[in-house]
């Protein structure tokens, strides 16, 4: 393994990690703020177990998520001084912001975790709020980093060097609105399916079945508003790639030849020395209405561009079919949720739904995960689109491999304590709770 | 306005000392109350740990948006202090949550030990990181080995007597907060010894760091006599102590924990003012300036108003925070 590809595994790696932590973050605050709310509209005691169940698991979330962010924030130099050298001064600022917005909400996570017998109710329940709303303002900032880095504005790029730095037009770049409300829709979308999957593995067991079946209600009601938003989200991307970053969006369908009309393709495994795709399902004029709203328009193929800037076209193409497949199976599963709602069955009959939702449980974060891999790895050769490439950017220092190897194996191990942890807490509130009476109102 | 930004990141990293640093030295002051104080310990920091190590994050966002190449070649050059000083941020955060909200059986020994251990190895690199960009003895030469680029300019005594001196003040710090955060007599009376012992180690460590200096050609009592901020900040700390002592004495939290602090700011301001105006040395002797690494004016224009805005959001909500967990009525935090 070359020290470049080290580095950019200890990143992935990093970023992978961190990402599932950040999103708890993101989106448990409210469903913990809902979860409150209800106990003080209705006053029904399960309601207020909700809220201190869930901020336990949050606490723990968050603390990783806390630390593996800080470690971010130095691996951008550790690894990638090249880019930081150029990009601090003009791309700096919206971490600034977001690091403002994680500040107020980590005080806000003191106040809502710690603070239940320090301050008025109504208090808490604002802090519940705060947290959820700087968790995804956080979350926004930061993405216009990433933003920043597929669509370049802000600045000349002259003699290896930028110049005219403009902090202003770099954080609102052209990229920067699609690609935080994707990603604040996926952040809700796979913590939610993930939670439900929780309770209703938890309900399977019989055991405090009020609780259970109420947090699956709250969560999933989060998790297929977003499922059905995410194709909207993720229309508009996608469009914004063709246009964009036509390389990408030809990696991500296998789009070897530059076509007009452009036919969709739907799986399928790239053949690059080929140049064609194998096992796939080709629906004629799709992809150019899909890219540019006509059913007859060209989609640049890979074709356009040197075989040297090609991104990895397999890596990209697999992934976007998963994330694309997963987020269908989502709204299939925000529909069914829907329309259980509206019939008012009671989903603790439907054993066959709850094992669906156990399945899905970590679809989301899959989705996720993949949509990450189809952006970044889309990317590349580049780390800065058309201005510099990441082997450019990597750090001089050799045996990355090593720092890669210990990190790799601290969050290996840290992912199994996570869950372990998280096993023993379910275990403690079974203990805690399955003594009270649940439909008590306080 | 650069003197402005750079006085944002000073007082950004002097209260990561302040708070984040006694979160540090809370785990270490551990290892001398054993298990007895585990509890005391963990409701003092677990409200505001989070919020405390925020400090640090905005001094790096500063440093790489204001001052990139101080970045860079800080984490460049000594990129294997910064792990071991990420892995221990890591491993303590982690370990500390783990301890507090598990199950408090066996695995309680796993996190404590975790925790500990942490909480000296990050203090400990975060002090020869900072030796090192005091010293010199980077090298950005790219025709240079390994060995010149990567391990010498932070391998040495200095820089580790700087870790311990590090080590001893988060120590020292937290000793002080944690006199008054409990009502138990004996615990304070704990307390205050460790504190003692810690100070009196501390000032030890500080004095051979000026000692050994001048072996390591740094020259720290030169520098300090040049300097009227170095002269009357050493002047101001030690005036200080007395009063320290006082505040313990009488078992007055308040006035112990605002002279500490006082005290530590003193000293942060001496090292600050002889530093100024280089963040980094290099052996090239073309050390890294305030003036020649600043980003372009756009770029600090745009950094000192997120800032000003950011302050004026974050310090009300902070000091509400230590409000509602320092100052009001405990009702049992470790029951939730």
């Amino acid at each position: 393994m070359d020290d470049l590809l080290a580095a950019r595994s200890q990143m992935a790696v990093s970023f992978i990690f961190h990402i599932v932590f950040a999103c708890i973050g993101i989106a448990m605050p409210w469903l913990m703020f809902v979860a409150e709310w209800k106990w003080l509209k209705t006053g029904k005691a399960v309601y207020l177990d909700m809220a201190k169940s869930w901020s336990k698991g949050v606490a723990i979330f968050f603390a990783v998520g806390a630390v593996s962010g800080t470690l971010l924030s130095f691996e951008l130099g550790l690894l990638w001084p090249g880019f930081m050298e150029h990009a601090g001064a003009i791309i700096g600022m919206p971490f600034s912001w977001e690091g403002t917005a994680f500040f107020l909400e980590a005080i806000a996570l003191g106040i809502f975790l710690y603070g239940w017998n320090r301050v008025n109710k109504w208090v808490h329940l604002g802090s519940g709020l705060v947290v959820g709303l700087a968790g995804v303002t956080s979350g926004i900032f930061v993405i216009a980093a990433n933003a920043w880095m597929n669509n370049p504005s802000g600045f000349d790029w002259v003699d290896g060097k930028a110049i005219n730095i403009d902090p202003f037009k770099a954080m609102f770049n052209r990229g920067w609105f699609q690609q935080a409300l994707h990603m604040t829709l996926a952040a809700f979308a796979a913590t939610s399916f993930a939670v439900a999957g929780v309770h209703a593995l938890l309900l399977l067991r019989k055991k405090y079945t009020e609780f259970h079946f109420n947090a699956i209600k709250i969560a999933l009601t989060f998790g297929a508003v977003a499922a059905f938003l995410l194709p909207i989200s993720g229309d508009i991307s996608a469009k914004h790639v063709a246009k964009y970053q036509p390389a990408k969006l030809a990696a991500m369908e296998s789009l070897f030849e530059t076509s007009k009309p452009a036919s969709l393709v739907i799986g399928g495994y790239p053949d690059e020395e080929n140049r064609n795709v194998r096992y796939a399902i080709e629906i004629p004029n799709l992809l150019s209405y899909l890219a540019h709203g006509d059913f007859n328009a060209e989609v640049t193929g890979l074709d356009q561009f040197d075989k040297s800037v090609w991104p990895p076209v397999v890596l990209v193409h697999i992934s976007f079919q998963i994330m694309v497949l997963f987020g269908i199976l989502m709204l299939i599963a925000g529909i069914i949720h829907f329309y259980f709602q509206f019939k008012k069955i009671d989903i603790r009959n439907r054993k066959w739904w709850l094992k669906t939702l156990v399945i899905l449980m970590p679809v989301g974060f899959i989705a996720l995960q993949a949509g990450w891999m189809v952006t970044e790895l889309g990317r590349q050769p580049w780390v800065i689109y058309g201005i510099m490439k990441t082997k450019d950017a990597v750090t001089p220092m050799p045996g990355i491999q090593f720092s890669f190897f210990l990190i790799s194996l601290i969050y290996t191990f840290l992912s199994f304590v996570v869950i372990w942890l998280l096993k023993r807490q379910i275990k403690l509130l079974h203990e805690n709770y399955d003594k009270k009476n649940l439909n008590r109102t306080l | 306005m650069t003197e402005l930004i750079i006085l944002v990141l000073g007082v950004s990293v002097l209260l990561y000392v302040l708070l984040g640093g006694a979160d540090f030295g809370a785990g270490m002051v551990e290892l001398f109350t054993g298990r007895k104080s585990i509890l005391t310990i963990s409701k003092a920091i677990a409200p505001v740990w989070e919020a405390n190590h925020i400090w640090i994050i905005l001094a790096i966002v500063i440093l790489f948006n204001g001052f990139p190449r101080v970045y860079t070649t800080i984490t460049t050059y000594l990129h294997i202090p910064l792990l071991f000083l990420l892995i221990g941020i890591t491993v303590r955060g982690t370990a500390f949550t783990f301890r507090y909200y598990d199950i408090k059986d066996q695995t309680q020994w796993y996190y404590t030990a975790l925790f500990r251990i942490s909480s000296i190895v990050t203090p400990l690199f975060l002090g020869v990181v900072l030796g090192a960009v005091m010293m010199g003895r980077i090298y950005t030469n790219p025709e240079a080995g390994f060995y010149e680029l990567f391990i010498y300019p932070w391998l040495n005594f200095f820089t580790f007597l700087t870790g311990i001196f590090v080590c001893l003040l988060f120590a020292w710090l937290a000793a002080t907060y944690l006199i008054g955060e409990t009502k138990d007599e004996e615990e304070n009376r704990v307390f205050t010894q460790i504190n003692i012992l810690l100070f009196i180690s501390l000032f030890v460590t500080g004095a051979g760091i000026f000692i050994i200096a001048e072996y390591y050609e740094i020259f720290l009592f030169n520098k300090f006599s040049q300097s009227p901020i170095g002269l009357i900040s050493v002047a101001m700390a030690t005036f200080l102590i007395p009063l320290f002592w006082y505040g313990v004495k009488i078992k007055n939290a308040l006035i112990s924990r605002i002279t500490a602090g006082a005290i530590t700011t003193f000293v942060f301001l001496g090292w600050f003012a002889v530093q100024f105006p280089v963040m980094v040395y290099l052996k090239n002797g073309l050390h890294l300036t305030i003036n020649n690494t600043k980003a372009p004016d756009a770029t600090l224009y745009f950094l000192i108003y997120a800032l000003g805005i950011g302050i004026f959001i974050i310090l009300p909500a902070f000091a509400y925070l230590f409000n509602v967990f320092k100052f009001k009525k405990d009702t049992s935090v470790l029951n939730e």
